[in-house]
């Protein structure tokens, strides 16, 4: 075959080129997303500019809003980070709702058994309880599609149900008489504030989690790069053949992959239960799982990536509760569908523009 | 004088930097049947693909009886009277066959009903014709393969192709089926179909086609009438160069067994038994070749040596360690290597990088990393080493897989068994779809690691590369093992005869290679 | 209980389920996963009481339910079919899509974040003979009902006699060989999502119009269910009818024991539980379409 250069010297794709490919289908997505929101908003009789203005005032204007937006941004963080590890390894945990709930719910029975032991004990206890109680939820559909083959996508979507049907029947034992939330946790498992150590998020809920949700996120990059484990369930992602072929038990790393998306999952509700309002109260994930599918595709399913992304959707979701009065707040959650249908129309245009920039 | 039934002027394709075709030139006269000859990426499927409507030329012109035609799709194409033959079949397995071959052109009953009775008459009649007998109800995906082509034969036909295009059609016949595949093309012919035979089969070109044009590097290099050129002109204007001699092959030195297989029964995915009591062993320092068209239980055979598939029944001993079959750990780890049938299925993750690539298979090795982490400079060095070492272009280690030609992908896989080091090697079809650089390289590579005195197992179809390189050969056929020979006692006409079951049977002793 | 009377309530129950089965079963067989079954029949619904509300007609509400699902699905079909769109992902941005996009409707024609004002429901016929069967009669005199029935008997002969179905069916296997053929895979692909759009949107409006309301939520995952019913029924329309019968039976036994000492949680776990175990004990045979969830693309196909 006639060449025109040899193949040699064809340079890789430049850097700033791959950047953008890697940026373009998020942002556009976001722009798609908060053009359909003008819509929605002008539709609804307000200005666009002036709503999505006083979005960002109080979002990121005021250091209320700053702490709500890092409050809101913390269970996202978890939560997409379970998903994009998921998507990693090929699966798809739409169940990150339930195994946050049922995580969150373990946390808080053992951060109120605890009561009376100090936090050096109580705390990682609580925390270490969550992860686990996460991983274990999502480790049912992970055992199911290994050794049945049953997809995890109804599976996971199945014990979301099952989860807050879960929930409610114990917390009819469990629960304060007359409200659908647990006693309140000992102080040893209290998350402190951030106010109390950065002065203009004083009086905002947002707490030490949102460390622990980074924490996290640093670790899942290790995870995924710099580790055998890791490299074993991209590899399984990516072709579950050569995984295979490579002396990956697909089997097993499955549920590993579902384990550990459970259990980042199960961290999310950490935010709520220990850092805010100290129990554990039906009702109060309000679809940040679902969410987090969202927070991963834009972040391409890279930590670093999702971390942002979380903040995004973060200020978004404490935006849309602050403009309530004037458009309701579940255009919010119509814009981050969109957001999640225009990224993924867009990404199979990137990829074929990428393949056509490295040759 | 009738005008050509196809005539190609000036066809030019390109993709990216490579340029496919270069200013192609072609005249078919109807009734003639035509070869177009080149190796591996030389151009003659591209064109094709052009003259079929798959793709669209970047300039050039197009003919179809005297007509200027653009042809926009394959829908074009058919209307023309064009028909193609693929290389990978274009069939729905779960349908039969009547349902494919007349899929798109269906009989049709009450309200919009599919007619099969009057479908499975048209085909039962259509391949009697022709000399291509079939069982219309037959489903597809349970066919032998040279049944699936007749399918797909008899599919064109269906479809009113007066020219028919075939694609390598010999790369998966034996020879008693490329004889029946021949006689019907011949009847073809004599009704007039143009028919246009793409390979790189010299024999086939001499035995079936009137006239010929050599391809190579994208551009129409010679060609004419078969009867006034010799294989060997041909073969030269198809290289560019003196054909390289056979690969000069020291006596073999044998040790001791190091790859060893006790009565396999395997079963395939759908649970059928595949391989059947198959024993052999390999020695060190020799390559053994299994033969046998595809679809006999190579790939199950495969998959059971290398620890992807459990055995029903039997052992498998590496290096003279029992392996069980758990996982393809355990088997690298007793001391396989393993050179894939499937490259980018199995051998490749295509959208990692290079560096990463080399390391499939071994990312469990300790000299990779510190405890559970992998080292990313010892990667990039040991990557930048082996891809240097098995000429791998581009030797980038951070290059995405997917963006190597396939011989360089090839390379890419050979390179990282081999630097296993490991006593046993399986190579499963480790030269298919390659260039002829590539496949150079590896058939010297892999008598390299047999001078080394390791035990080498190739299963292959390509009867060519089985005689060049094995010191012994079997032959695989509906998951036995049916004969035993070596490369001076046989020929490519008797181990074809075996692999379509008609040879004698002679008993294979296990053990019997020794002497 | 009366068996024929529980044999009545599952049938009736799984309405919903088999008809969106019974419509994903076209769209998987053309190659497109269909997850958006459930928030397709979640806008059904919607659109019935919509369209009910409006003019108090029903039949006018049926028309609006189709339409809604007709819409819904035009959206997956065009995300996952012109823009090859992950199938699943879609699914799942398409039922949250709905479930805001319904919130948002519910709270400014009714002005209510949790239900909309009560609405008419389909009639019953007294159909002659039919209706008077022991037991199962009434149910059967339920126009959706015999609709149902006959929608599955129809769809399986559409699926599997038909030269529409055949050619269905090979693009869902392989593409690249309907292509090759002239057939067009876009056309039949966009064909089998909005079948399962009018039924899904169907089985939405028969939801709406047996509750009478609208709820927020209302589907409660039947979408889902209705996938693994199609699964377990190894996509074929009547294999799927048989399970949703199963998953049907489910509801109803949930239904049933609602009365006795088992808590309304545990119960609420029913329907999801069965699925599970249905999933997990059929799974093995079940062999999908060949190219189902795998965008086509000619540039790329052989």
């Amino acid at each position: 075959m006639t060449v025109a250069a040899p193949a040699a010297s064809r340079p890789a794709a430049p850097r700033a080129g791959r950047l953008a490919l890697v940026l373009a289908a998020p942002l556009g997505a976001i722009a798609i997303a908060l053009a359909a929101g003008a819509a929605l908003i002008a539709a609804a009789g307000e200005s666009p500019l002036e709503i999505y203005a006083l979005m960002l005032r109080e979002t990121l204007g005021t250091g209320y809003g700053l702490g709500q937006t890092l409050f809101k941004a913390t269970p996202l963080i978890c939560t997409g980070l379970a998903v994009a590890l998921g998507f990693r390894a090929g699966l798809f945990n739409i169940g990150a709702e339930g195994q946050l709930v049922v995580a969150a719910f373990a946390a808080a029975l053992v951060g109120v058994a605890g009561r009376a032991l100090p936090a050096t004990v109580l705390l990682p206890a609580c925390i270490a309880t969550a992860a686990l109680a996460g991983a274990a939820w999502a480790a049912i559909p992970g055992v199911l599609k290994a050794r049945f083959g049953a997809h995890e996508v109804i599976n996971t979507i199945m014990l979301n149900f099952v989860a807050f049907a879960l929930v409610a029947w114990l917390g009819r034992g469990l629960f304060v008489a007359a409200t659908v939330h647990t006693a309140e946790i000992g102080p040893g498992a209290v998350l402190p504030r951030l106010g109390g150590l950065i002065a203009p998020l004083r009086g905002s809920p947002a707490n030490v989690a949102i460390l622990l949700a980074l924490v996290a996120a640093v670790l899942v990059g290790f995870l995924l790069f710099r580790t055998r484990l890791g490299y074993e369930l991209r590899a399984l992602g990516f072709n579950a053949p050569a995984a295979e072929y490579g002396g990956v038990s697909i089997g097993r790393a499955q549920v590993t992959a579902m384990a550990l998306s459970g259990a980042l999952a199960g961290l999310g509700g950490l935010n709520f239960v220990l850092g805010y309002k100290h129990f554990f109260e039906l009702g109060f994930s309000d679809g940040v799982g679902y969410m987090g599918i969202a927070v991963a595709l834009v972040g391409r399913n890279h930590p670093l990536g999702v971390v942002l992304a979380a903040l995004f959707f973060g200020a978004l979701s404490y935006g849309g509760l602050a403009v309530n009065q004037r458009v309701s707040k579940e255009i919010v959650d119509i814009l981050q569908a969109i957001v999640i249908l225009a990224a993924i129309c867009a990404q199979p245009a990137v990829e074929r523009a990428a393949r056509r920039l490295e040759g | 004088m009738p005008a050509p039934a196809i005539s190609l002027r000036g066809i030019t394709k390109r993709f990216g930097p490579v340029v496919a075709n270069d200013a192609v030139a072609l005249d078919l006269e109807p009734g003639e049947i035509h070869a177009i000859v080149g190796e591996n990426g030389a151009g003659k499927t591209t064109l094709m693909r052009v003259l079929y409507g798959l793709i669209q030329p970047d300039a050039g012109t197009i003919q179809v009886g005297g007509k200027p035609s653009r042809i926009a799709s394959p829908l074009h194409a058919m209307r023309l009277g064009l028909g193609m033959v693929h290389q990978h079949f274009l069939l729905v397995d779960t349908l039969t066959v009547a349902e494919n071959v007349t899929l798109g052109r269906e009989p049709r009953a009450a309200l919009g009903r599919y007619g099969r009775r009057a479908a499975a008459r048209e085909v039962r009649a259509l391949g009697e014709r022709v000399g291509l007998p079939v069982d219309p109800v037959a489903r597809v995906g349970a066919l032998p393969v040279g049944m699936q082509q007749r399918v797909e034969i008899l599919k064109a036909l269906h479809h009113g192709a007066r020219v028919l295009i075939l694609d390598e059609p010999t790369a998966v016949l034996a020879p008693h089926e490329v004889d029946d595949l021949f006689r019907a093309l011949r009847g073809l012919q004599a009704e007039g179909t143009t028919i246009v035979l793409i390979t790189h089969k010299l024999a086939e070109v001499k035995a079936l086609a009137r006239r010929v044009t050599v391809m190579r590097g994208g551009r129409v290099v010679g060609g004419g009438e078969v009867a006034t050129l010799s294989v060997e002109e041909i073969a030269h204007l198809m290289v560019g160069r003196p054909i390289a001699p056979l690969h000069a092959r020291a006596d073999t030195h044998r040790t001791v067994p190091l790859l060893d297989a006790r009565m396999l029964d395997v079963a395939d995915d759908r649970g059928l038994l595949a391989v059947r009591k198959v024993s052999f062993e390999v020695f060190g320092g020799e390559i053994v070749g299994i033969a046998g068209v595809e679809g006999n239980g190579q790939p199950e055979l495969a998959e059971c040596l290398a620890g992807l598939r459990r055995p029903l029944h039997g052992t498998v001993t590496i290096a003279g360690h029992r392996v069980l079959g758990r996982s393809a750990r355990e088997h690298f780890a007793a001391g396989l290597a393993h050179i894939p049938g499937d490259r980018l299925r199995r051998g490749l993750v295509p959208p990692m990088t290079l560096a990463e690539n080399l390391i499939l298979g071994l990312q469990r090795l300790p000299d990779l990393g510190p405890g559970p982490l992998l080292d990313g400079d010892v990667l990039e060095d040991r990557a930048a080493t082996l891809l240097r070492e098995f000429d791998v272009r581009p030797p980038e280690p951070r290059r995405r897989a997917a963006q190597l030609s396939g011989g360089n992908q090839q390379k890419l896989i050979a390179a990282r068994e081999l630097s296993r080091l490991a006593p046993a090697l399986l190579a499963v079809h480790p030269t298919r779809g390659v260039d002829l650089g590539a496949i150079e390289f590896i058939h010297r590579r892999l008598l390299g690691e047999r001078d080394a005195g390791r035990a080498v197992l190739l299963i292959s179809s390509e009867l060519s590369e089985i005689l060049a390189l094995a010191d012994r050969i079997f032959v695989m056929y509906e998951g036995r093992l049916v004969h035993e020979t070596r490369p001076a006692d046989t020929d490519e006409r008797t181990l074809g005869l075996h692999m379509t079951g008609r040879g004698a049977e002679t008993p294979i002793r296990h053990g019997a290679g020794a002497s | 209980m009366d068996a024929l009377l529980f044999v009545a309530a599952a049938l009736r129950i799984s309405v919903p389920y088999t008809l969106a089965a019974l419509g994903a079963t076209f769209s998987e067989r053309a190659g497109v996963i269909n997850i958006a079954l459930e928030g397709i029949m979640l806008n059904g619904a919607l659109g019935y009481v919509l369209g009910a509300h409006w003019t108090g007609n029903p039949w006018a509400g049926i028309a609006a339910a189709i339409a809604a699902g007709l819409l819904t699905a035009w959206l997956h079909a065009e995300a996952t079919i012109r823009f090859r769109a992950d199938q699943i992902t879609s699914g799942i941005g398409i039922n949250l899509l709905a479930a805001g996009l319904t919130q948002v409707v519910l709270l400014a024609v009714f002005d209510s974040s949790s239900n909309s004002t009560r609405v008419v429901g389909l009639p019953e016929w007294r159909l002659p003979g039919l209706g008077d069967l022991p037991g199962l009669g009434p149910v059967l005199a339920a126009p959706l009902v015999l609709a149902t029935l006959l929608a599955v008997l129809f769809g399986q002969a559409a699926l599997f006699r038909t030269v529409f179905g055949l050619r269905l069916r090979s693009v869902g296997e392989r593409p690249e060989a309907a292509a090759a053929l002239g057939l067009s895979v876009t056309l039949h692909r966009y064909a089998g999502v909005l079948i399962s759009g009018v039924l899904a949107g169907l089985a939405g409006a028969w939801l709406a119009s047996e509750q009478h309301y609208f709820t927020d939520g209302m589907t409660g995952g039947r979408g889902y269910i209705a996938i693994a019913a199609m699964i377990v029924g190894k996509w074929t329309p009547i294999g799927a009818a048989g399970a949703c019968l199963l998953f049907g039976a489910a509801e109803a036994l949930q239904i049933t024991l609602q009365g006795i000492h088992v808590p309304s949680e545990v119960l609420q776990m029913l329907p999801y539980v069965v699925t599970m175990l249905a999933l997990a004990g059929f799974i093995g045979r079940a062999v999908p379409p060949r190219s189902l969830g795998v965008p086509y693309d000619p540039e790329r196909a052989s």
